[in-house]
């Protein structure tokens, strides 16, 4: 993934910055929670949530169970349809295939449409090494490209910046990309949202090349499909002469009334809309209409490792509606960067340890980084069990006995072994009561003294449950 | 390489699903759609759908139409309308605004047009949805997107209730623009706001009666 | 009917209270309880961490302890969780068990029928649903409609009840600051209620709220939903 994320500490280190960073608290709380209940609303409003949720979860179940058959199935009707499909297995080749293409029609700057994909194999940074510029058109990433930020959502990736931020971060540099910030920019978001239209407008007008990603490709048409909001999508994917669209191998659906489930769940799960303001479809090339060239680059990048596994290939269902996030409490707390990857929050969590690998630090904290209370799962639009994957993947790291985990094992292995055995479990239990007096409420030591910061331990009973049981039921069986 | 690549993912996908058991068949329990089969009553849930989300909606017949479109670019000001091929005619019989026949206007040349006006290939009542497909009287996709004003006109029998409703009438052969009012963003604190890229303003006229 | 009583290993060693007065409850609405002294721990905290062959052996204990159990009740909606939703992944012996297991609420409810369990607790009350009782059970209304039953209950709501208080267990040691974090916005909301008592039906997020409202010395003591229904004018539960 993009090198800007590389030696990141793990989640709870950078996690513990952000929750004393009461800027950011306020600026996620504010922004989460203002879409937490827009969500509820809008999906409340159709009666077959359930069915919908259901239904694509099949889908998208029965896609990947035959990926092969599909991807081929796609290749052929986006070629039939004028296009030309290349395979990348990893981020490198992605870039490369990417470069090469600008590389061949002269041009030395390309606009983007926001794109988890592109952001995930860092090709802007790719194409910066080969001279290349690359604009952001989606008002969050271009929030985060002039800042000189990383992206902290899904859906809106300068969500952690208020409106105050974005207000100074447009009239200090937007200058230097093009056309300044108007005199006298306010914060108000409807003047921010301006300011962006007027510095991107030169740049559509005269692009010759759109790099996108997609939302979803049609497998029996050969159609990709963008959502968007702002119609910064359709300026790239409409008025360049080539379009190239990297999109990870997940995103196929096999038939064009499979989209039927996803445009009703989506935006309802993303931004909370009965629809969002945009949606395009394209299949190949259209005479007189767009990019007379069209390539899609289909990207592997780590997914057919994630397939692999039985457990948690469901994370490839994933149609990134960011519904998950806005309802984490740890998200809203320790903030998207804490996750070390373009992928916050719980998709993120169990999403870039199966991509990644858990041999770094980050990605080998990230299983952990919830508190398993299921909120994610409950409004996933297409019933990811993150839970369950977390803790699968937990396993694979303990499994790996990686720094600590060695340690914890062994504790883990006695605790069981002490539990299987309740003779010397209430042994235990009684020495801990009888001792009670002499405990403090904080304890020093590993674990303990985590615990102990903020929270006092409760004082100990005089007598555990089954010696009282013991006393007070004497004739019980048992 | 990318022909050994390409090898090389399908091999990986062959044998990362190779003992998983087969997916169960998709169910579409859900429903076709959500709304009572009364055109009226559907009508009217696209209007209020498209209102909510800011688009100016006017109704009206087929004898009012070329006025009401006149007066629409006339309200905005809009001094220049961009004409797609195929528009009937005289839908702008009443307009003052210059028509510019669009004869593959540049992207720079159409940012110098202040309007356009279209037809549409459906409009979808329960999101409050217009979809262009490019067909005679839309043209084609820069021609909705890059004038400030879209003044599109939707027909009554144009109208269905439901999302699955409109998929089968849809070719996705054709490049679709779905337009479910103008251009808006919720990037600034999960907030949101009407106007950025796309045509800030959206005018829907619908219209009673066959044509 | 043989009701046989699955106190939990946090009960059982810190909580004994919650254990006493679930039997005490369950026997003044005329149930007979067991209490099978081959239990220990369901082995949550093992599976929840990743150690899988580790919970092993403590599902095998429970399955065996409460074998020829018509019902099994749990004062905790985390481990009734574990039994009726991990336990099927440990095979059929296991899987059998989640059925029969049921989260005292629950238990009341559906298998006894009552909502009026005779109790009086005359205290200001909030409810803090616990996550996997709520998202994972579907406990729903259940303990609403016990508390709202209990004469001299006031029953004040509690903003955002619906979040998690942070505990996680080994969360709350693997990530402190984001637990903390959590746990402080529940006390927060908690406080705002104006309520003297927190109730909750799972007494290890207790462990983990309880313990910032002693540190913090605020006015309000988190207390286990089973001693509020135990309580009556006759025996008031402290």
């Amino acid at each position: 993934m993009s090198g800007v994320f590389m030696g990141m500490p793990a989640f709870p280190e950078a996690a513990r910055e952000a929750v004393r960073d009461e800027r950011l608290r306020a600026n996620l709380r504010h922004a989460t929670h203002t879409i937490r209940d827009k969500r509820a609303r809008a999906v409340a409003e159709l009666d077959d949530w359930a069915e919908l949720r259901e239904a694509g979860k099949r889908i998208k179940d029965r896609t990947l169970r035959h990926l092969d058959t599909y991807l081929l199935r796609l290749e052929e009707a986006v070629t039939a349809a004028g296009g030309t499909v290349h395979w990348a297995a990893d981020a490198a080749e992605a870039n490369r295939i990417v470069t090469d293409l600008v590389k061949a029609t002269g041009e030395s700057e390309v606009v983007k449409v926001k794109s988890m994909a592109t952001q995930e194999i860092g090709l802007n940074e790719a194409l910066e090494a080969e001279g290349i510029r690359a604009y952001e058109t989606d008002l969050a990433e271009l929030i985060v490209q002039l800042g000189e930020d990383r992206p902290s959502h899904i859906l809106v990736p300068a969500i952690h910046r208020n409106r105050g931020e974005i207000r100074d971060i447009f009239r200090e540099t937007m200058g230097g990309w093009g056309r300044p910030a108007p005199e006298g920019l306010s914060d108000s978001p409807a003047e921010l949202a301006e300011a962006a239209r007027l510095h991107l407008r030169e740049k559509f007008l005269r692009a010759k090349v759109g790099i996108s990603g997609a939302n979803f490709m049609v497998a029996e048409t050969g159609t990709l499909v963008v959502v968007e909001s702002e119609g910064n999508g359709r300026m790239c994917l409409t008025l360049p002469e080539t379009l190239i669209s990297v999109v990870g191998i997940e995103k196929v659906v096999p038939t064009w009334r499979d989209l039927e489930v996803f445009l009703q769940t989506l935006p309802r799960s993303s931004t909370a809309e009965r629809m969002n303001p945009y949606t395009s479809t394209w299949t190949g090339t259209t005479d007189d209409d767009g990019p007379s060239a069209f390539h899609l680059v289909l990207l592997d990048n780590g997914r057919t490792d994630a397939l692999a596994d039985e457990v948690g290939r469901q994370a490839l269902r994933c149609i990134r509606c960011s519904a998950c996030l806005n309802v984490c409490p740890v998200y809203e707390r320790a903030g998207g960067h804490a996750y070390g990857s373009v992928y916050p929050g719980p998709i993120g969590a169990i999403l870039t340890p199966q991509l990644r690998g858990t041999a770094s630090e980050v990605d080998a904290s990230l299983p952990y980084a919830s508190s398993l209370c299921g909120a994610c799962y409950e409004v996933c639009p297409v019933a990811i069990d993150i839970p369950e994957v977390l803790v699968h993947l937990r396993g694979r790291v303990a499994d790996r006995g990686g720094p600590g985990h060695r340690l914890e094992k062994a504790a883990v292995r006695a605790a069981t072994w002490v539990l299987d055995h309740p003779g010397v479990l209430a042994a235990g239990e009684r020495v801990a009561s009888r001792t009670r007096g002499l405990h403090p409420k904080r304890l020093p030591g590993p674990g303990a003294r985590q615990w102990s910061e903020s929270r006092d331990l409760p004082e100990l009973p005089a007598e555990p449950f089954r010696d009282w049981w013991k006393k007070n039921r004497p004739g019980d069986r048992a | 390489m990318s022909q050994n690549s390409r090898e090389r993912i399908l091999a990986r996908i062959r044998s990362a699903v190779a003992d998983a058991p087969e997916a169960p068949e998709v169910t579409r329990a859900y429903l076709t759609r959500h709304t009572p089969d009364d055109p009226e009553a559907v009508l009217d849930l696209l209007h209020e759908n498209l209102a909510d989300y800011r688009a100016r909606v006017h109704r009206t017949d087929e004898a009012g139409l070329a006025a009401l479109i006149a007066r629409r670019l006339e309200e905005r000001g809009a001094r220049t309308c961009v004409v797609p091929d195929g528009l009937p005619a005289e839908w702008l019989a009443d307009a003052t605004a210059e028509a510019v026949p669009d004869g593959r206007l540049t992207p720079a040349a159409l940012d110098a047009v202040d309007a356009v006006v279209t037809g549409c290939a459906l409009a979808v009542a329960e999101t409050g949805t217009i979809v262009l497909d490019g067909g005679p009287g839309q043209g084609r996709r820069a021609l909705t997107l890059v004038p400030d004003l879209h003044v599109c006109v939707v027909r009554e029998e144009q109208v269905v209730a439901s999302v699955p409703e409109a998929m089968p009438l849809l070719d996705p052969r054709r490049p679709l623009t779905w337009i479910s009012g103008p251009s808006a963003t919720s990037d600034i604190e999960l907030d949101r706001v009407e106007g950025v890229h796309g045509p800030r303003t959206l005018e829907v006229v619908l219209v009673r009666g066959r044509a | 009917m043989r009701v046989a009583l699955f106190v939990t290993c946090v009960n059982d060693a810190v909580f004994p209270s919650t254990g006493v007065a679930t039997v005490r409850l369950l026997e003044r609405l005329g149930v007979e309880v067991d209490f099978p002294a081959a239990q220990t721990c369901c082995g949550q905290p093992q599976f929840n961490t990743g150690y899988r062959r580790e919970t092993v052996p403590l599902v095998r204990r429970t399955v065996r302890a409460f074998e020829g159990y018509d019902h099994v009740v749990v004062p905790s909606g985390s481990c009734a969780a574990m039994v009726r939703h991990h336990y099927p992944s440990f095979g059929p012996e296991a899987a059998a068990l989640g059925p029969r297991t049921y989260e005292l609420t629950e238990f009341l409810v559906d298998v006894l029928g009552v909502t009026d369990v005779g109790a009086h607790f005359p205290h200001r009350v909030t409810y803090h649903p616990s996550c996997h009782g709520l998202r994972m059970l579907g406990l729903g209304e259940r303990p609403r409609r016990l508390l709202e039953a209990v004469k001299g209950l006031e029953l004040v709501e509690l903003p955002g009840a619906e979040e998690c208080c942070g505990f996680g267990g080994t969360f709350a040691v693997k990530n402190p600051d984001v637990s903390a974090a959590m746990g402080a916005d529940k006390v927060a909301n908690a406080v705002s209620t104006g309520a003297g008592v927190l109730c909750g039906a799972d007494n290890s997020c207790l462990l983990h709220v309880g313990g910032m409202l002693s540190r913090q010395g605020a006015p309000l003591r988190a207390v286990h939903l089973a001693e509020i229904l135990a309580s009556t004018e006759e025996e008031p539960w402290r």
